[in-house]
């Protein structure tokens, strides 16, 4: 057990740190900070830009295998990575579906030809990819999907509705679950699909948030078409490959979330000192709850990404949503907290909020996506402490 | 970076598991409860001479094994699981450190090759504050010669009756504090046994009563002594929380075997999405607890080593914080819901709940409260960071 890093790995170090310091400079330089949770419909095109010099930097990838061709960086390195990137305000991901879902999903399940069409634009940050799962009757409950799909010739046709689909309206590509077997019900008959988004038989409808702004969207599925080959696995497999996928949602970088979750804290903290509230012994409490939680998250990570990597979630894996979203949540609520009468005011017209305001109202998310926190807690009562399953 | 046990401490893990499993069961705690010491002094010698446990991370130098913290850590994690009713944790997590982080070289030779070969006990005697830590106020230690004498009372000393050798924490005229090692059977020390709320670790009182001690007797060097006590106590602390993780373990691994039998209304009472969504937020309390005080313990490591990594070992403050508030929380959080989760007989005597909820409570409270420990997080992060 060790938990300091190696000469070689802090030479990595510098390095990343320089690379993000020469670069997030010139049209890239309003982006730091930019563009995380709350903040995503900012800056899409400039975003973009900067994922496509990020990739002539050898960045994306990292740790996907050689193979498939990522970089297959040791866990301390990426962790590094993630952490310096954060460190530096580096913006908010727009490649990180692709890169963190979509890809290692096709690395895994898809065919040679489906790797060398999908992997490279990738990599190279020329395309960007959404997550079509969720629909108005299927959210917990994701066997509940009802879009449908069919083989006509050389194409698939796709109807139906998803909903809550994050950045749809940016995306090149989206992976959607739907239904290839008529009349099946449950994880039965159910198929994963990669789809062009530039068609005109899907339609993107934006939703408005509690924030005000919209990254998240409807998308009406009527006669959409992909080709016959664009299917990952074989038709039925759907259910077991979209259950992969989530666990390739937790990875290294949580680790790069948490350094986000750090500078969130930093500026509470700076706030605190400022107005007062460090003198307030509850505040303090709270602050100092907040400061051990975050630690701690970050412990958790570090667990969960030594030891054997055969791919098994162990419980420190299990509960880690639940874990990052329980804190994060509460740290929106501490952040108004301190700022006291000033967490009401905007900083513009129509709905302008400032940083804290939307990490307080985002936040409300965190415990609802990817799984609510009902949903974790059903997971790690069955799976890791092998309570009986809810009825189903 | 490689934050995961490694296969020779996943060894000493199994088979502590093991050992304690049969050695440490429900019969013998109670046993040792009952009995006057409070430990059973032949399973100590086992543990001592077969398993070399007191001596685990003394250097080879001073007779011990020569490993480290973090395996002693190990230990204490299965220690809590099968609430071990010990000397060990004031020999060998409060008096051992004070020796090895003094700079006293002659008692380091002089007491440590018997305290790792168990054939002595130690503990150290301080006054605790209200919040579980060291009040201003010590025992005097006043110039007598060219030796001190000492006078005053601890109230609550842990294994105070048993311990052959006494750390005990005073403060000199100039008021700073100042820290000896004093045989317990020397003139003029009076101790008592106390009955307590937890029935598996022992406390004394102990008197000081003109007990005249040589200036070699001092752990350190001039104006050190408070510096030096603060941080024993912080390893210690560490160390507790290590026990406390195993310990809060434990009461969800009995919480499910039991509610997994149990049944009302036609089913078990595990199946239930109010009992499981329970057991799922214990279960993650517990993970970060146990993250906490590995990592915690990683760094203690770092502290007590002449060569540890300078910049892990300045975490010491932080890492203790914060893993003594999580650990503590957590096995007392998880000791309640053992009780109310066995319904009735979660207040008999007869089951176990109410041993781990006495060891929780008494761990709270012991080595800081989780408030106190937080707030010292607080000024470490708003008044000690530019
Ligand atoms: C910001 C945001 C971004 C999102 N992005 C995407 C995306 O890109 N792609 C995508 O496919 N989806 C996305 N989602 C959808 C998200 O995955 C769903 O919202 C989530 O799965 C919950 O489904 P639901 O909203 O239908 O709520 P419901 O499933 O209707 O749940 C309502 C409440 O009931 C509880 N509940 C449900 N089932 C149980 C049970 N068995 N036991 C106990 N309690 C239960 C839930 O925990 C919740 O509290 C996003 C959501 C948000 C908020």
């Amino acid at each position: 057990m060790k938990i300091g890093f190696g000469t070689e790995d802090e030479a990595f170090r510098q390095e990343v740190a320089h690379w993000l310091e020469q670069h997030l400079q010139g049209e890239f330089e309003q982006l730091r900070f930019r563009g995380g949770p709350g903040d995503e419909h900012m800056f899409p095109e400039e975003r973009k830009a900067w994922e496509r010099e990020m990739a002539r930097g050898g960045w994306i990838g990292l740790g996907w295998s050689r193979e498939c061709g990522g970089r297959g960086l040791s866990i301390s390195q990426q962790v590094i990575f993630h952490e310096e990137y954060a460190r530096a305000g580096g913006p908010g991901r727009m490649g990180h579906i692709g890169e963190g879902l979509a890809g290692p999903t096709i690395a895994a399940f898809g065919t040679d030809e489906q790797k060398r069409r999908f992997l490279p634009g990738i990599l190279e940050g020329r395309e960007f990819w959404c997550q079509g799962y969720s629909e108005p009757g299927a959210g917990s409950d994701l066997a509940g999907v009802k879009t449908r799909a069919r083989l006509e010739g050389d194409r698939w046709l796709i109807n139906g509705q998803k909903v809550w689909t994050s950045l749809a309206h940016e995306s090149d590509w989206c992976f959607v679950i739907a239904r290839t077997e008529p009349g099946s019900v449950g994880h039965k008959g159910l198929s994963f699909f990669l789809v062009p988004m530039h068609q005109a038989n899907i339609r993107v409808q934006p939703i408005k948030q509690i924030t005000g702004t919209s990254e998240f969207n409807e998308v009406f599925f009527d006669d959409a078409e992909t080709a016959a080959d664009n299917i990952v696995g074989a038709p039925g497999e759907g259910w077991k490959i979209a259950m992969a996928l989530l666990g390739f949602e937790r990875g290294v970088s949580t680790l790069g979330q948490q350094m986000l979750f750090q500078n969130e804290l930093d500026e509470i903290v700076r706030i605190a000192k400022a107005n007062g509230a460090a003198a307030d012994p509850m505040l303090r409490q709270r602050l100092a709850r907040a400061w051990a939680g975050l630690r701690t998250l970050r412990y958790n990570s570090l667990r969960m990404l030594s030891g054997p990597q055969n791919g098994s979630l162990r419980p420190e894996a299990m509960s880690y949503k639940l874990a990052w979203s329980t804190w994060h949540v509460e740290l929106g609520k501490l952040a108004m907290d301190v700022l006291g009468p000033q967490a009401e005011i905007l900083d513009g017209e129509p709905y302008e909020l400032s940083r804290l305001q939307s990490l307080f109202l985002f936040t409300r998310s965190d415990t609802i996506y990817g799984g609510s926190n009902e949903i974790q807690r059903n997971i790690i009562a069955e799976r890791a402490l092998g309570m009986p399953r809810e009825p189903r | 970076m490689d934050f995961a046990l490694s296969d020779e401490q996943l060894m000493i893990q199994e088979s502590a598991a093991g050992f304690l499993a049969a050695a440490s069961d429900s019969a013998a705690v109670r046993a040792a409860m009952a009995s006057p010491q409070g430990f059973d002094a032949q399973l100590w010698r086992q543990i001592a001479e077969e398993l070399c446990w007191p001596g685990l991370m003394i250097p080879e130098q001073y007779g011990g094994v020569g490993l480290g913290f973090v395996e002693q850590a190990i230990l204490l994690e299965q220690m809590g699981q099968h609430l071990l009713c010990s000397p060990f944790f004031a020999s060998a997590c409060l008096a051992t450190p004070a020796l090895l982080l003094g700079d006293n070289e002659a008692l380091r030779q002089h007491w440590l090759p018997e305290l790792a070969a168990g054939s002595l006990t130690a503990t150290l005697a301080w006054r605790e504050s209200r919040d579980g830590w060291h009040a201003a106020e010590q025992p005097r230690a006043t110039r007598n010669g060219d030796g001190w004498r000492l006078d005053g009372i601890y109230g609550a000393v842990l294994d105070g009756a048993s311990a052959d050798l006494l750390i005990v924490a005073t403060r000199d005229d100039a008021g700073a504090l100042r820290l000896f090692a004093v045989p317990a059977n020397q003139a003029g020390i009076r101790r008592q046994a106390l009955p307590t709320l937890d029935q598996t670790r022992r406390r004394a009182r102990i008197e000081l009563d003109g007990v005249a001690v040589a200036a070699e007797q001092c752990l350190h060097g001039d104006g050190s002594g408070e510096a030096l006590l603060d941080k024993v106590l912080q390893v210690a602390a560490i160390a507790l929380a290590c026990e406390q993780t195993g310990a809060a373990q434990r009461t969800l691994d009995l919480t499910l075997a039991y509610i997994g039998e149990r049944k009302q209304f036609g089913r078990t009472i595990a199946s239930f999405q109010a009992i499981k969504h329970r057991c799922a937020d214990l279960m993650l309390a517990i993970e970060c607890a146990r993250s906490a005080s590995y990592y915690a313990a990683c760094v203690a490591r770092e502290a007590l080593v002449e060569d540890g990594d300078a910049n892990l070992a300045g975490q010491l403050a932080e890492a203790c914080a914060i893993a003594k508030s999580q650990a503590s929380e957590t096995f007392m959080h998880c000791a309640e819901e053992s009780i109310q989760l066995h319904g009735g007989v979660g207040f008999t005597w007869e089951y176990d709940p109410h041993l781990y909820f006495k060891r929780a409570r008494a761990s709270e409270q012991l080595l800081g409260t989780p408030s106190w420990h937080r707030e010292r997080l607080a000024t470490l992060i708003l008044e000690s960071r530019p």
